[in-house]
């Protein structure tokens, strides 16, 4: 029985415990829902998620586990030489699950009776062919142990699948009877209903540990992975970024070095444009402009923050690159011959500060707005001028903050993806000049993972390393700047 | 830093005789000058940033806007039924035999005969340069959507090749057609004069906007409508999954969660995720849904599963923004004539706060729609999106693109003309945004309560 008709049966047999224990309890207080403890529709619903919360989550764990273990079991029948490897294991695993699936596929299909199916060999039948003619394409023609094997495969579903059904179906009218049988005029069903959608709060508030989880598990595995196949001196200190795609791997090279500077540098020339443009802009946005300019302008800087990252880059690639070659370039305006193409780190720094000015504006209007006026009317008092006041009480009081704000700053852009993927080039250098092409961490990540590369080999790999570094670098700068703008705001509230 | 006090005590002698108050000494002078400068650099830091979002809106309609009009060569086709329908039957099958390669010796008559009053120096076999390698297609699919067709002469509409497309906006100019293959300057003279006679026109191109990707080598007959559903199935599966995942974590975080350590660990967690840069939510994604969960690559249902991930914690903020500010009196009255905790959040607070949830939800989803990274690790690029899905499950589960990723797409490929298709898209792309944002604005200048 196919899933979709277990659930099926799970939400009738919810339905009918919805209406039986409604109508129980409601019974049992003579028709009269002032006598009972909850208002009925509480009975009801208690017995359906009776009914259908447990058997759900058994099926769903069903699901996950059944094809995991036998999977396993039939591991060891391959033969002996494939077992010792473990991508060539999963290969042939693949191979016979897909060979299973597309059996059952010609038999519901009805190419093929289920006796049929069951007794087919080898060398009467083109397994291949038949599979094909259902749109199960295979990579070579079937072998009879493999066939085997798919077939005991089939037979374990099987068995498995009425097991489940049996299982979750009992389950579901176990819980259902269980909750009628509970329920009477003075059963508190409303605090289990309560507690059940309690739970279900719970669940969706530990999505959020999950994926963090998930990235941590994601990243972490496919590091370990690569690290077994390429050694760790080599990536943190290897000074040349050259992997190879021809080969199986092997003579590489897979420096870290280069992409954490080409990072590095454009983080900063980006962080040399926004900081000051932000910090200036928010402080006379904040201490100096009219409610209607600042009405007007506030939103105008913000507008900035809203627009896609792949316009910025679509902007760096194709606007102002070619405008820095025209000015720096070997045949430009200055006839300095600094830069040779119009991806370079300078272009995507430029860019990447722009898209960063309404971030570091509006962080720290809200930090020079958090000062006290009391301060400022202090200052004001004592006869300076309002510059005085902004640069010698207030900017020293907003510092911490400030700093946070940067330091924020500064881990968007070095996660940022866009922007360098198409305005920084591709080469990837330890050039001092910000007229070079480089590359960074992430537009590596992206070149490695979108590559022709196997899956499993160091050059695809290296990208969840160059993830995990990105992951670690970010994370931290994040907890150091929440932790300094908290810290910060706890002095003034 | 220390406070500079030689500069805001009074002077240390006091005697001002002689001196007006009304003049300024040096020292005032000085500082005044100094408060006019500090100034002037806010006015132009701000100056700075708005001319460079004007330079940015600039470049995107000056170069996009020209993508939403194509450049269609008129002619009457002769559609002779000895070559289209040699039994004489009409039968549909026979008709759909003839393939597109029979229909461009008619096409190229046709054009033989529109330039028949030109003088030029072009080849007759030459000619079909100035079309789209699409026109022998458009022909067809006309002729098999209506048969009765055959035997007559019937004027079409075809679309001009990309470089006389580009001629006719001024990107392409004579020069540039001496290194070029597709097309000669002798090509340009015969475009001049059909366009004074009304044979070459620019119209507004609707396929741009409803149309399928076409392959690298006709930029002309490109459009952004499939990865334009794409988009679409990917914030449906947001939607579905971030709005009440996220607003039920919030109601949990706000109203019922005990002060531990557990939930400490997920707050922090939280707003540590939503500084968290969106390509390592690609990574997840890869990892997890692909390699882990086998679901299809490029499917508009794993982009939408990895940007439901990147969207939850803004959801979760802003929700438990907008439960905040619900004031404590309402729980208080609700708990006062009996409701339960759990009554009073569902009956009472949440429908309150329900206007600032959308906002917010409308705000993350307008991210989602923009957010390109992730989607290039999950296989959205490079997959020319050229069908549109046949249905609902298609539409999630088939390789699609999405609108980012398409943008991105095409300015990856090598053709110039694809330039303009990009910054075109990027058009569309923030008439989506701007859309959504001006539905939150109203929706929380309508309904948001102040207390």
């Amino acid at each position: 029985m196919p899933a979709i008709w277990i659930i099926a049966v799970i939400l009738v047999i919810a339905t009918v415990g919805y209406f039986l224990a409604r109508g129980r309890a409601l019974a049992s207080a003579g028709s009269d829902p002032r006598k009972m403890h909850s208002l009925p529709v509480y009975y009801g619903t208690n017995a359906a998620i009776a009914a259908a919360g447990p058997a759900l989550l058994v099926l769903l764990a069903w699901l996950i586990a059944q094809p995991l273990l036998i999977n396993n079991s039939l591991t060891q029948y391959l033969p002996a030489d494939i077992i010792g490897d473990a991508g060539e294991t999963s290969l042939a695993m693949a191979d016979v699950n897909r060979i299973a699936g597309g059996l059952d596929l010609v038999v519901a299909q009805g190419a093929m009776t289920v006796e049929a199916a069951k007794n087919l060999s080898v060398e009467t039948t083109d397994v291949r062919a038949e599979l094909a003619a259902v749109g199960v394409a295979l990579g070579a023609d079937v072998d009879a142990a493999t066939l085997a094997l798919a077939q005991r495969y089939r037979g374990a579903t099987a068995f498995g699948n009425i097991l489940k059904a049996v299982a979750v179906i009992g389950l579901s009218v176990l819980g259902a009877g269980a909750a009628y049988a509970m329920t009477n005029k003075d059963f508190r069903a409303r605090r289990y209903v309560e507690s059940a959608v309690k739970m279900l709060l719970i669940t969706a508030a530990s999505v959020a540990v999950l994926t963090t989880v998930g990235i941590v598990l994601s990243l972490v595995f496919n590091t370990i992975e690569f690290f077994r196949a390429f050694p760790a001196s080599d990536f943190f200190f290897g000074t040349r970024w050259e992997p190879s795609f021809s080969g199986r791997g092997g003579n590489s090279d897979l420096g870290f070095l280069p992409l954490i500077w080409g990072t590095l540098f454009i983080s900063i020339i980006a962080l040399i444009v926004a900081v000051p443009v932000g910090l200036f802009a928010a402080i006379y946005l904040s201490e100096y402009a009219s409610p209607r300019v600042r009405s007007f302008a506030k939103p105008m800087v913000e507008l900035l923050a809203g627009v896609p990252t792949i316009v910025y880059g679509l902007f760096a690639l194709l606007t102002v690159g070619p405008l820095l070659l025209s000015a720096f370039g070997a045949n430009g305006s200055f006839h300095l011959g600094w830069m040779s193409g119009g991806t370079a780190a300078m272009t995507a720094g430029l860019v990447m500060g722009f898209m960063l000015i309404p971030f570091v504006s509006s962080l720290s209007d809200d930090i020079i707005n958090s000062v006290p006026q009391s301060m400022r009317d202090g200052s004001l008092g004592l006869g300076a001028t309002h510059s005085e006041t902004v640069r010698q009480v207030i900017l020293p009081a907003a510092l911490p903050g400030i700093v946070g704000a940067i330091l924020l700053a500064a881990s968007r852009a070095i996660g940022e993806t866009m922007i360098v993927v198409m305005g920084a080039g591709a080469a990837a250098s330890l050039s001092m000049n910000p007229f070079d092409a480089m590359t960074t961490v992430t537009a590596k990540i992206v070149s490695q993972l979108t590559g022709d590369g196997e899956f499993n080999s160091p050059e695809t790999l290296v990208a969840f390393a160059l993830g995990m570094t990105l992951f670690v670098i970010t994370l931290a700068l994040n907890i150091v700047a929440l932790y300094i703008v908290r810290k910060y705001r706890e002095q003034y509230e | 830093m220390t406070l500079e006090t030689a500069d805001i005590t009074p002077p240390a002698t006091p005697s001002g005789k002689g001196k007006s108050l009304l003049t300024q000494d040096a020292r005032t002078k000085k500082r005044n000058a100094a408060e006019i400068r500090f100034k002037a650099y806010g006015i132009a830091a701000l100056a700075f940033s708005i001319l460079f979002l004007a330079m940015l809106l600039f470049a995107i309609v000056r170069n996009g806007v020209p993508a939403f009009t194509q450049t269609f060569v008129t002619i009457e086709v002769e559609l002779p039924a000895d070559v289209l329908d040699k039994n004489g039957n009409r039968d549909i099958d026979d008709i759909k035999k003839v393939s597109t390669f029979g229909y461009n010796p008619l096409i190229q008559d046709a054009l033989v005969a529109a330039t028949a009053d030109i003088e030029t120096e072009v080849a007759d076999g030459d000619l079909k340069k100035m079309l789209s390698s699409s026109a022998g297609a458009t022909v067809r699919n006309a002729v098999i959507a209506n048969p009765d067709l055959i035997g007559q002469t019937v004027e079409f509409e075809l679309l001009a090749s990309s470089r006389v497309d580009g001629y006719m906006k001024g990107r392409v100019v004579r020069e540039d057609l001496a290194r070029d293959r597709n097309l000669d300057a002798a090509h340009l003279d015969i475009v001049d004069a059909l366009s004074q006679t009304g044979g070459v026109t620019r119209k507004f191109n609707w396929d741009f906007i409803l149309g399928a990707d076409a392959s690298e080598s006709r930029p002309e007959q490109a459009g952004m409508g499939v990865a334009m559903l794409g988009s679409v199935f990917m914030m449906l599966v947001v939607l579905l999954l971030s709005l009440p995942i996220g607003v039920a974590a919030s109601i949990y975080l706000e109203e019922f969660a005990p002060q531990n350590w557990i939930t400490d660990l997920i707050e922090v967690n939280i707003s540590n995720l939503a500084a968290v840069p969106s390509i390592v939510f690609g990574i997840l994604g890869l990892a997890v849904f692909i390699q882990f969960a086998h679901l299809p690559q490029s499917a508009p249902l794993v982009g939408g599963l990895t940007l439901t991930l990147m969207t939850l914690p803004t959801i979760v903020i802003s929700t438990r923004a907008s439960l905040k500010a619900v004031p404590p009196s309402i729980r208080s009255a609700a708990l006062g004539v009996g409701a339960s905790e759990m009554q009073t959040v569902f009956h009472h607070v949440l429908p309150l706060a329900m206007p600032g949830i959308l906002t917010g939800t409308i705000i993350g989803l307008a991210q989602a729609l923009g957010e390109t990274a992730p989607l290039l690790l999950i296989g959205m690029v490079g997959y020319i999106a050229s069908n549109y899905p046949d249905g609902i499950a298609s539409g999630f589960l088939d390789p699609n693109s999405a609108m980012p990723a398409q943008i991105f797409e095409w300015a990856k490929r090598a053709d110039p003309a694809y330039y303009e298709r990009a910054w075109g898209g990027i058009i569309i792309l923030l008439v989506f945004l701007m859309t959504m944002n001006i539905i939150a604005i109203i929706l929380r200048r309508r309904f948001e309560r102040r207390w």
